[in-house]
This record gives structure tokens, sequence and C-alpha cells, in this order.
């Protein structure tokens, strides 16, 4: 099997507000094991507050007050060699970004400087990697990427106003994976695009990841684009990854019952038969309940279950879950 | 009292509330002046501060600290006149125009730009030349109250205009709302901290200004002032003849004002800002 | 056949742009359709497409620059009277249920002030008991919203308090403007079954606009798709979404991804860049992009044709007769 190319151990972040002297701690990632392998498109999804942005923002170590790393590992494997990523040196990050690791935050789409070029704004981003280059030399590299990736080269020379939000984000994307790095965090790519152009940012990931071969970690809430282009899926609830398994097996034979509903609520076309939501509503990160933090909503609640938050079980060497219906199940099997 | 707690808190709120308290006790206690400020030589003359005369006398024979009472009550009426009226202008004005808009807003926004424009301070110095003579507390803040209120009604229209755009209008259009209470119950809670800060930023320019007319001797000269009270000590040379007490104390008690409310301002609308309100809400 | 409220020829146009260079989008173009009691009639299309500008105007938030909204009660035109019967018989609930309500003030106050403006009840104990049956309705009640401000509910509860709003004056008829968009994954379904439920238990139509073909074939009985300002096509949902018509519905219903690992897309598409292009296009506004376009598309705009139960505005089903007209 591929090495992890990308691995995390029981990763915990949490925010610490002050307001007025009263202190919250929004514990958004709550001990998260990730094992991203080299060669697949890894999605990671899960609901609106429920950590995903903020475990890409641990990932990538993007991490500022009042975000504050509390315990638990990140490593990135660069040249057959695991590095923590937490003791880099500054100059280390930034050497490994966009070189090793890109990120594409939420809404980045928005972000280029409006006056100037998009060539111009992407030229700051990467400088620092093209030392022995000149700025030519860098665009004509720029360019043959969007050629490849059947891009129009014109975007270039273009000021963001005069692109359409999808084709910003593709630009955005596409720019983004220039170094050819080894891992590409992409954070909702799709949200607020028009289905026809989700589909054209989905085309992007895909050819991206079939020429550099490398790892693509997507996060969306969107089933359907999961369905589409993920290889393995990992669901996340209340900061915690409650379910992992390769997208076949998630949409067939789903685990946990937060995964069950997030699946069976999704309407189908062809299909006009009674679609049910999660009762209840999704906890707040600041205010946790004991025990699984689905458990308020669970339908097959256990007694432990509001009692102790499950260990996440393999049910085969691909699939895990974290509930307590499963360690009891695989417990009866083996006695 | 959750609120006064809360304001405490800043040191700036704590520093400004206590001069202006200082300063208002020192207003209030004119009321209880044993002179009549108007009159001369009801003390003796050129006298340095000493416990019998707190801030010292000036060469009218007057007691400064009493004429300084009179001088900081004054100051803060034609303040309050002149603030108080500017902002009902600027928020009826800003309001209107923000939430009507069309050729009603259009016409407003040309009259508060007009305002706007034209070189204000010569204006006021010319109308002030003109009814120089029935100058008294009143007319001085009718006249600021007409000239600050443009770009305040600018600044409010212009945040009504984007409080429009949300979605809780439409739900309270929806639920039957009338325009008036719209802007009541909907607005009001945003709006309510820019007219405060606006309300304290301008009566700090009021008491500018009034300084600025009486040393150009265009307020009556017998109403005092923390203006007349320089322009006194100055057209007596006070400074030449080292008096220094005299021209001291109206410098020193109008920093004191113009730093206290600057403070008062920015720690209230600080806590009053709807975004800052809206975390305490939800904590 | 009876019509709740009738859209006819509704035309919006905005203009953009400065005195010098000034551009006329035409975001509504002669767009009519029909809303049945106890029915929901989807609005579908993607952004852009003039599907919110339509509902802001049958809400009386925006002027039509020519057409009409007839309503069955009151077909009158008069504005005085059109804001008495939009917002009593036409309730609406919007995108965003953050901002629907303000964040300074009691949720609750909402329910108190509709009841007060419309003189629905005339005692506070029969306000409340209205206002807790409306909030049972959508699976609340008025113990658990009164009193609280709006950042103390989650986004899928206050989209339900906002319908639950809505309800207090019984109407007959609920715009809903992309009502879950904003709204959590696992809580999508529990506000698009509630409108199946009150249509069916108490035979409130909505007119629902949406991007989401997939809720929209799960909720509506009919639907209208609409793309840069004119509907392509309408009819029975089954009918548009399951055998589409119009090229732009094939593309728009291939585009929705499946929820199913096995059905990847593998086709690629060609993405437009320049919106305001299409807008202006003198012909169909999707010959530009059209897998099938023939020279005609390019010239004129096609007329609605009534193909079985559905109307297509599409050169392709031109009937030989009209298609020499």
């Amino acid at each position: 099997m591929n090495k992890p190319v990308l691995r995390t151990e029981n990763l915990k972040a949490f925010y610490v507000l002050d307001v007025h002297g009263d202190q919250t701690v929004v514990k958004a990632v709550n001990g998260v094991n990730l094992h991203i392998r080299e060669n697949e498109v890894y999605g990671i999804a899960g609901e609106s507050g429920c950590g995903k942005s903020t475990l890409l923002k641990t990932l990538y170590g993007a991490i500022e007050p009042p975000l504050r790393l509390m315990g638990g590992k990140v490593y990135y494997r660069v040249v057959d060699e695991e590095l923590d990523a937490s003791r880099l040196s500054a100059e280390d990050k930034r050497y490994l970004r966009w070189e090793f690791i890109s990120y594409v935050p939420q809404g980045s789409m928005s972000v280029h400087n409006p006056v100037l070029k998009l060539k111009e704004t992407f030229h700051d981003f990467i400088s620092a990697h093209l030392s022995g280059k000149t700025r030519e030399e860098a665009f004509e590299i720029a360019k043959a990427w969007l050629v490849e990736l059947g891009l129009p080269t014109k975007i270039l020379d273009a000021y963001p106003h005069q692109l359409s939000g999808g084709m910003k984000q593709r630009v955005t994307i596409a720019l983004a994976a220039l170094l050819k790095p080894k891992v590409i965090i992409c954070d909702e790519p799709t949200t607020a695009l028009d289905v026809v152009v989700q589909r054209g940012v989905v085309q992007l990931l895909k050819s991206i990841q079939r020429e550099l071969q490398n790892s693509i970690v997507l996060v969306t809430h969107d089933m359907g684009i999961h369905a589409n282009v993920a290889d393995r899926i990992a669901i996340m609830y209340a900061g915690v990854i409650v379910e992992e398994a390769p997208a076949a097996t998630v949409f067939g034979s789903p685990q946990h019952p937060y995964t069950r509903y997030l699946i069976n609520s999704l309407p189908r076309f062809g299909d006009k038969s009674a679609r049910e939501s999660a009762p209840g509503n999704p906890p707040l990160l600041s205010n946790l309940p004991g025990g699984c933090p689905f458990h308020p909503r669970c339908p097959y609640v256990l007694e432990i279950c509001k009692r102790e938050m499950p260990e996440t079980v393999a049910l085969n060497q691909n699939h895990k879950a974290a509930c307590w219906l499963v360690v009891e199940r695989e417990d009866g099997k083996t006695p | 009292m959750k609120v006064l707690k809360d304001l405490f808190e800043d040191y700036r709120f704590v520093v400004s509330f206590t001069i202006l308290c200082a300063l208002l006790l020192l207003a209030i206690l004119s009321l209880f002046s044993p002179h009549d400020p108007t009159l001369w030589g009801t003390a003796p003359r050129d006298i340095k501060p000493s416990w019998e005369h707190l801030f010292g006398t000036n060469s009218k024979g007057q007691d400064l600290f009493w004429q300084a009472a009179f001088a900081v009550r004054n100051s803060l009426i034609i303040a309050l006149i002149a603030a108080s009226l500017s902002r009902v202008i600027a928020v009826l004005v800003g309001m209107v125009a923000g939430y009507k808009g069309g050729m009603t807003g259009t016409v407003l926004m040309f009259f508060s730009d007009v305002f706007l424009v034209i070189p204000l301070f010569l204006i006021i110095v010319m109308l002030a030349m003109l009814v120089r003579e029935r100058m008294n507390l009143v007319t001085l803040g009718l006249l600021l109250a007409a000239f600050g209120w443009s770009w305040d009604a600018r600044v409010i229209r212009s945040q009504i205009l984007s409080l429009r755009e949300r979605g809780f209008t439409q739900t309270a259009v929806l639920s039957g709302t009338g325009t008036v209470r719209l802007v009541l119950n909907e607005y009001m809670p945003f709006t309510t901290p820019l007219i405060f800060s606006t309300l304290i930023n301008n009566m700090a320019w009021v008491i500018g200004l009034e300084i600025t007319l009486a040393f150009l001797g265009l307020v009556n000269m017998d109403i005092p002032t923390l203006g007349t009270m320089l322009q006194w000590a100055i057209s007596y040379q006070a400074i030449l003849l080292g008096y220094w007490w005299w021209i001291v104390t109206p410098i020193v008690l109008s920093v004191l004002l113009f730093v206290a409310l600057y403070w008062l301002s920015v720690s209230i609308s600080e806590y009053l800002d709807p975004r800052t309100r809206i975390q305490r809400v939800g904590a | 056949m009876e019509k709740l409220l009738e859209v006819d020829r509704l035309t919006k146009v905005f203009t953009l742009g400065t005195m010098i260079s000034r551009v006329r989008i035409t975001a509504v173009d002669n767009v009519s359709f029909f809303v049945r009691p106890a029915e929901i009639f989807a609005l579908a299309g993607e952004s852009g497409c003039g599907k919110t500008t339509t509902a802001r105007i049958i809400l009386g938030f925006e002027q039509a620059t020519s057409g009409q909204v007839i309503h069955k009660e009151r077909p009158e035109r008069d504005s005085k009277h059109r804001k008495v019967w939009f917002s009593e018989s036409i309730q609406a609930i919007f995108q965003d249920p953050f901002s629907t309500f303000n964040p300074l003030r009691i949720v609750d106050r909402y329910f108190f002030e509709t009841v007060r403006h419309y003189k629905l009840e005339d005692n506070r104990e029969a306000t409340i008991k209205r206002i807790d049956q409306k909030l049972k309705a959508v699976g609340l009640s008025y113990e658990e919203v009164a009193g609280r401000y709006p950042s103390e509910f989650s986004g899928g509860q206050l989209q339900r308090i906002s319908i639950a709003r809505a309800l207090l004056t019984d109407p007959i008829l609920m715009i809903a403007d992309e009502p879950v968009s904003m709204v959590d994954a696992s809580l999508r379904m529990s506000i698009v079954n509630l409108f199946k439920k009150l249509k069916e238990d108490i035979g409130v139509s909505v007119l629902y606009i949406t991007h989401d073909l997939a809720t929209a074939y799960y909720v509506s009985d009919r639907i209208a798709i609409m793309f840069r300002g004119n509907i392509v096509e309408m009819g029975p949902v089954e009918q548009v979404l399951m055998e589409p018509r119009h090229p732009y519905t094939r593309l728009l219903r291939e585009s929705i991804p499946e929820v199913d690992p096995d059905m990847r897309w593998s086709e690629m598409i060609t993405l437009t860049d320049i919106e305001q292009e299409e807008y202006l296009r003198r012909g169909c506004k999707f010959a530009g992009r059209c897998p099938m376009v023939m020279d005609v598309c390019k010239d004129i705009m096609p007329q609605d044709i009534t193909v079985g139960d559905v109307q297509v505005k599409c050169h392709l089903y031109n009937s030989p007769s009209s298609g020499s007209s």
C-alpha cells in the first residue's frame, strides 16, 4: 500500500475566544487521524460548522490566533522523509508551500487584488520559488500549464473583474497546481458556483490529478461532488471523523448513523420516495454534548454513547467508523 | 447597570467620564455663584491663584473660578443646543433620503451637498456679523446647528441604504410594518451608536467654533463662555502683563473638555457597535 | 383550470454602467406562468437567470418594466391595494435565514407585529395561541422561540421560524427564494418536506425558486427552467427533468452530480466566460453553447412551442408549418 503523503496523529485545534471576559473554547478539530495517500482524491464531507475548514488550515500549517494547536501532530512526507509540520522553520514552510502543498481557501477566487492583472498577483505568490528564472520565463511556464489544462491563456492578462466567478476559481486552482505540489488542499471549491460551472471545476480537478498523479484533499458539503471525484471519503461531524471509506462503500453501505442520514436524505432523480433529514440540530462546537457528539440526534442511541466517545474501528482495511453500534457488532463477531 | 460596569472596564471611558463629571460639577456650581458674572470689579484685580481665589482674578476685577464655572456652563449649553438640533436634522434628512430614495432622496442629498461644499466658516462669520446685536446662547446654538448636520446626514443615509438591503427589512414589510415603525424598530438599534458618537463629536466642533467666533469678536462679549474668556484675556494682553492664570484657565478647560468628549465618543461608540453587541447578545 | 397567481408577460430591464456606456440588460424577458392552488411550482435556473428578480416583482419589492402580476382574488393593479393582498395572502421566505431577522431584536417580536398589523387576533392570549399553532406546524413551539435572539438558533431553525411567521396570515401562496441553499445538508430535507406537508395538509401553494434541480424534482409538481431571463422549458416536473427537451435543460440536468460513484461525468463541457454577452444575444440566448445550434437560432428568438404537456422555447421543436413563418 502507498505510504501516506500527509498524516495526522490525534490532531486537536481549538479556537479560544474571549468576549468581554467570557472565555469560549470552540473545539473545531477534536482528535483527527488522517492518512492521505499518494495519488488519490480524498474527500472530506460535513456540514457548516463541523470544523472541516479549520482542519484544512491546520493541515496547511496556517494556524493563527484565536486558533490554537492543542495537541497532535501533522506529518508531511517530503522525498521519503517524514517531517513534523509544527517544527518546520518559517523558511522551510515557505519553501514547502506551493512546491509540496498548496491550499485553495474557500472563496479564494474573490481575493485577487482588483487592480492587478492576474499574472502579477500570481507572480507575487510564487516569486520565492522561481529563483534563477526571469518573470517572462515564469509566465511562459504558467501559460504552458494553462494550455495543458485546456484553459485560455489570455486570462493571465485579465483583471479579476473581467472574469466570471467560475473562471476565477478555475484559474486559482490551476495556478495552485503550477509547481506540481504533492498535495493540493481545496476548501469548498464548488460552493456558490452554478451547477454547470461546478462541473467545469470538477473536470479541472480531475485533469490536474490525472496529470500530476498527486493527492487532492477536497472539502465540500456537497455529496454529489464527492460521489463524482473522491476516491476515499471522510465524514466529519462536530470536529471528529466519524466514518472513512472508499467512495463506493460510503454511498453503498454507510455504517455510521450520521452518514446514513446524509446519504439517504439526498434526493435522487427518478425516485420521489420520501427523504428524511437527521432530527435535531448540529451541536455547537463551543458546547459539545458528552460522549459521542451525534448521540442527541441518533435514533439508535445506547447508554454508553452518552458517556464515552467511541474508538475508531476498522471494519476492513479501508473502512473505518467511530460508533458504538459498530464497536458492539464487531466485538460480537470476534468472541 | 451591567452597561456601566462594562463601560468602566475601558480606561478611556473612566478618564473622560471623570473629567466630564468634574466639569459638570463646575458648571452646576455657577448656580451658586456669589457674583453676577457680567459685573466688573466684584473682586480685587490681577491676583495670582490662591486659596481665596482658586484660579486667580482678572484685570476686570472678576474671580476667574466663578467666571470659569459660567463659561463651561454656557459653552456646554450652546454645544447641546446646536448638536441636538443638528442631530434631529441629520437623522431626518439621512433616514428619509436613505429609505425613500428616488427624487426625494436626490433633492435632500443635493441640499446636504450644498452645505458640504460651501465655505461654511465664512458664511457663519458673515451671519454672525449680521445678528451680532441679538446674539445670545440660543441664537448662536441655532446658527451652528443649521450648519453642522450635512456630513452626518450623509453618513446616516448610507447606513440606511445598506440596512434596507438586508433580509430583515423585507421580513418587516411582509409583517405589515409601516415605514415609520420599520425605521424606528429595525434601523434605530443600528443607527443609535452613530447618532451618539456624532452628537459628541458635533459638540466638540461647536465648542471649538464658538471659541473661534469669540476670538474674532463676533459674539456677545458680555456672556462668559470659554471663547469670550479667552478673548478678554487676550485683549487685555494678559500674557505680556504676566497674568498667565487668566489665559491658562480657559485653555486648560477647553483642552480637558475636548479630550473628554473625544474619548467618551470613542469608548461609547465602540461599546455600542452593533458587531460587538451581536457578540454580546450571542454570548 | 384555476389559477392562484398569474404572471403575464413580465419584463424587467436593468440599465447598467454610466451615462456614457450604458448596457441594457433584460433580466426578465416576457415571462409568463401561473401557479395553481395547492401546487408546488418550481422556478429553477442558475444565478443571473432572473428568477429572484421575478420573485421580487411579484412581492412588490421591484417594479416591472412591463407585464403584470394577476392575483386570483384581487386583480386590480393599483399599488395601494397590492400591498395588502401581497402581504396577507402571499408571504415569502428568503435565502439567508441569518439575515431574515434583525440580529439586535428578539425573534418573537416579528410574530406579534404580524398579528397586530394585520389585526389577526384581538387579545394577547389568542395571539400566542395562533403563534404557537404555526410554530408547531413547523416542528417548534412558542416556548422554544419566545424571548430569544436570532443568534441563538441554527440556520435550519431560523428557516423554520421564518416559515412559521409567514404562515401566520394563513397565506394561500408562499414564495420561497432559495430556502435551503444556506441550510445545513443534514437539515435541508426537513425544510423541503415541510413545503410538501403544508401543501398536502393545508393546501398552501409554493413558488419554489431554486438552483437545486434535485430538490425541485423531489418536491415540486410543475417546473419552469429559466435561462438568461427567459423560461426555456416549462411543464410537469417528471417530464421536464426526466426527459428534458431543451438543450439547456439537458445540460443543466446532466451537470447535477449524481450521488452515485458509478455514474461519474465523462463528457467534457465548455463554459461561457462572459455572461453579459449571452444576455445581449439577438436570437436564442443559448445559441453560443448549444450543441445542436442551427443558423436560425442565432437570429430569431424561438417561440414557445407546446410539445405534449411541456412548453419549450427552442427551434428544434418547430413543426414544418410554423417553422416557415
